[in-house]
């Protein structure tokens, strides 16, 4: 074979399928498993008892690995969507850089060792969330839900919100009030926040086919139902506050976020599609980028009260109802 | 035998290899340290493990 021949094979083998290391990482949905790891750790470092940093390391690592993992099987059965839409035609396996089968393989082989190594670094219990996790993720939302109903991320979000109870779990070995309610922040949380980014992406979800509330009930009734998303959400991320695991950095916190949050809500829910189109759907934009910082700073703001408590020691007099 | 041109194909694979190498060995450490620390001082006893 000469040379030239042999570039030419070369070329067509590589165009065909051979994927670089960044290709792999994105399979694993790097911003989702930063916002899993940050979840993950604030359940942990809230947790009233401990295990030594290098366990906990190991365990925060298998969690976000198994986050990554459930990315990737989502990427596998989602290709087709993916390829139909802008925001993600450029993933690994739509552009053909990976192959299905190798993301499947890839994703669920992640799945089964970060379970089975959070069963021996942290305990039985905390693996089985994972598992689960992985599997609501990957089979009822991404396989079953995503496709079939308007209420997708409504219980899809179930998923996301999972990683602070395994992160309580590794540290307690168990649930309570504490880790029920940060499950709880996050799952009232996501269809604000994922609806927001609907209004302006709808295109994208009608030409793929997915029946995003916008698509499948109108823009109007999307408002609506943000907005009693919005109004649930104000008790429960109050209620930790008056929790072991509250104090009243948070308690600041979640009555200044909350009056954010709920500000940018009103507005969306106030307008309709012509005058969001108008001006390029500027409030919902907004209202999806307060959404974050609104999430990163209440469990900011736990995080923050975990290292008063450990280094102060508990609030002398503190109002904890829960 | 080094190939005079090396195809990107080549580069891509040796870049995967080797962070794969880098998984691998962290992989290691990672269960190493782990298992000093689960030990503690309970070496050669195990019934004093803490699992």
């Amino acid at each position: 074979m000469t040379t030239m021949q042999r570039t030419v094979a070369l070329d067509a083998l590589g165009a065909a399928n051979d994927a670089g290391p960044r290709d792999y990482w994105a399979l694993l949905k790097p911003r989702v498993m930063s916002l899993v790891v940050f979840t993950a750790l604030i359940g942990f470092l809230a947790a009233p008892s401990g295990v030594h940093p290098v366990v906990a390391f190991a365990s925060i690592l298998c969690i976000a690995v198994g986050a990554g993992a459930s990315g990737a099987l989502n990427m596998w059965w989602d290709a087709d969507i993916d390829a139909v839409m802008a925001r993600t035609q450029r993933r690994p396996v739509p552009s053909g850089r990976v192959t299905p089968e190798e993301a499947l393989g890839f994703g669920l082989g992640l799945s089964i060792i970060s379970v089975v190594m959070l069963a021996v670094f942290a305990n039985f219990f905390a693996a089985a969330l994972l598992a689960f996790t992985i599997f609501f993720y990957a089979v009822i939302y991404t396989m079953w839900l995503k496709r079939s109903t308007p209420q997708n991320i409504v219980i899809g979000g179930a998923a996301g919100a999972f990683p602070p109870m395994i992160g309580w779990a590794v540290a307690t070995g168990g649930v309570s009030v504490e880790s029920i309610l940060m499950f709880l922040v996050i799952f009232l949380w996501t269809p604000p926040h994922f609806w927001a980014l609907a209004l302006f992406r709808n295109d994208d979800y009608r030409q793929a086919g997915v029946p995003m509330l916008p698509v499948a009930a109108g823009d109007a009734a999307t408002r609506k139902q943000m907005w009693l998303y919005t109004l649930i959400l104000i008790p429960v991320t109050l209620a930790p506050a008056f929790t072991e695991i509250g104090g009243p950095v948070y308690l600041a916190a979640a009555i200044w976020f909350n009056v954010a949050f709920v500000s940018a809500a009103w507005v969306v829910a106030r307008r309709d599609e012509a005058a969001s189109a108008a001006d390029k759907h500027r409030a919902e934009k907004k209202m999806f980028g307060v959404s974050i910082v609104f999430l990163f700073a209440l469990f900011s703001a736990l995080g923050v009260e975990a290292i008063l408590r450990a280094v102060f020691g508990e609030y002398a007099a503190w109002l904890v109802l829960i | 035998m080094t190939d005079p041109q090396e195809h990107e194909l080549h580069k891509r694979r040796k870049a995967r290899n080797y962070a794969l190498l880098a998984v691998m060995a962290g992989f290691v450490v990672l269960i190493f340290a782990v298992t000093i620390v689960k030990l503690g001082g309970a070496a050669g006893n195990p019934s004093a493990i803490a699992w």
